[in-house]
């Protein structure tokens, strides 16, 4: 542990050009002087805000799930799916790696990102940093390419399309979950997850 | 100047600035976040080339085996990618057909073409532009995930459609390999360093 933080110090992720760190307003970012790389940036919603969003998505998470997706009516038999249901028709259909990925990419690890954000921004709003913060934001950090909720949304309208011409399709409540759902984790994904290391009067400070 | 050449390392995980082991081992742990600190991503271009490698062994079961059965009534019919696009531009929907296609076909490649080039000019100067270069190495990370689309849908098609003896959809072994090749190859654009471009094509007085 011989190593010191240079904290008046950036560095440009793609070029690792040195830069000296700049106090920046809310919604501001900082670029590489060198290749323009997005080296740091301050949000502009404050935690508090975000922890608004990251609940209503953990609630419209779990009426995606509830509820089916879509209802599909051919020949007088009624089908509803649900999207762990559709991952446990493919695993006992002898699918597993295809079930594996989906569960892990379009549940696993997004709900792991709602409930991490939650966690995180709880313990900033309460002003404390329990010991698990920095494992927690560094798990969630690495994490956070896997999650492909938004891909999933188009999948689900594809194959809405795709199954209207073979049998009726009613949406069902959990579709217009999923579209909340998808916006809302728009909000939260270009929320820089790096502003969370900052200390707290950079972060919070004049808003 | 740059943060090596200032004997400083950067940590990946929070961006915090770090100064090297003063006992000149590689890695330092960061002060902050605890994450270890590499000067550049370890074996970035011996683990980029081993993804990508098998990414496009993978790649060829992804497109010679069927990634969807589809049984009904008047018969069994078996669906690779490019039938299942070339099903939809028939079917009048030429527009799905065209984002299907982008998706599944150019995008992988695309991606796998940008990442081999990237490597091998990583190595040895190339008379590239490093700007070029670093904009298709935030290109090639930014669309891989969008591949995995045609995965899902299968998958939800699958999950969907049992109808007993009307109509069933199953996957194919073709899925699962597909989903191998998305998989891989954002490992490979994941062990990728892109400061490796920097090092070897930037001028000094490199500026916008």
């Amino acid at each position: 542990m011989t190593s010191v933080a240079e904290a008046g110090l950036a560095a440009c992720p793609e070029c690792d050009e040195l830069h000296i760190r700049r106090v920046l307003h809310p919604g501001e970012r900082a670029r590489c002087a060198r290749c323009g790389t997005t080296l740091y940036r301050r949000p502009r919603r404050r935690p508090d805000q975000m922890l608004a969003i990251v609940t209503a998505a953990l609630i419209a998470f779990v009426l995606a799930n509830t509820f089916p997706i879509l209802v599909l009516r051919a020949q007088g038999i009624v089908n509803e799916a649900t999207l762990l249901g559709s991952v446990a028709a493919l695993w006992s259909a002898g699918q597993e790696p295809v079930a594996a990925m989906v569960f892990v990419t379009a549940w696993l690890f997004p709900v792991f990102d709602l409930l991490a954000m939650f966690l995180l921004l709880l313990a900033i709003q309460t002003g404390s940093r329990p010991a698990l913060f920095a494992p927690l934001l560094r798990t969630l950090q690495a994490m956070r390419p896997w999650g492909m909720i938004e891909v999933l949304m188009l999948g689900v309208l594809v194959s809405l399309i795709k199954l209207s011409k073979m049998a009726d399709v009613l949406p069902g409540v959990a579709l217009y979950a999923f579209i909340a759902l998808t916006v809302l984790l728009a909000v939260i994904l270009s929320y820089d997850l790096r502003a969370l290391w900052q200390p707290d009067q950079q972060r919070t400070a004049e808003a | 100047m740059n943060a090596l050449a200032a004997g400083l390392r950067m940590c990946l995980s929070c961006r915090t600035v770090c100064q090297a082991d003063a006992a000149g081992r590689e890695s330092v742990r960061c002060p902050r976040c605890g994450a270890a600190v590499h000067p550049r991503k370890a074996d970035s271009l011996a683990r980029t080339w081993a993804y990508l490698i098998a990414a496009a062994i993978m790649y060829i079961p992804a497109n010679l085996l069927p990634v969807m059965r589809t049984s009904s009534l008047f018969g069994t019919s078996e669906d690779t990618i490019i039938s299942g696009v070339a099903y939809f531009w028939a079917s009048g929907s030429p527009g799905l057909a065209i984002l299907i296609f982008t998706v599944s076909v150019v995008i992988p490649m695309a991606k796998m073409g940008a990442l081999a080039c990237l490597a091998t000019w990583a190595r040895r100067p190339s008379g590239m532009d490093a700007h070029a270069l670093g904009r298709l190495h935030s290109g090639v990370e930014l669309v891989g995930r969008w591949s995995m689309l045609d995965v899902f849908v299968v998958a939800l098609m699958a999950g969907m459609v049992q109808f007993k003896s009307l109509a069933t959809v199953e996957a194919g072994p073709g899925a699962a390999a597909f989903g191998a090749v998305v998989v891989l190859s954002m490992l490979a654009a994941n062990s990728f360093d892109p400061r490796l471009l920097w090092d070897n094509h930037g001028r000094p007085d490199d500026a916008r």
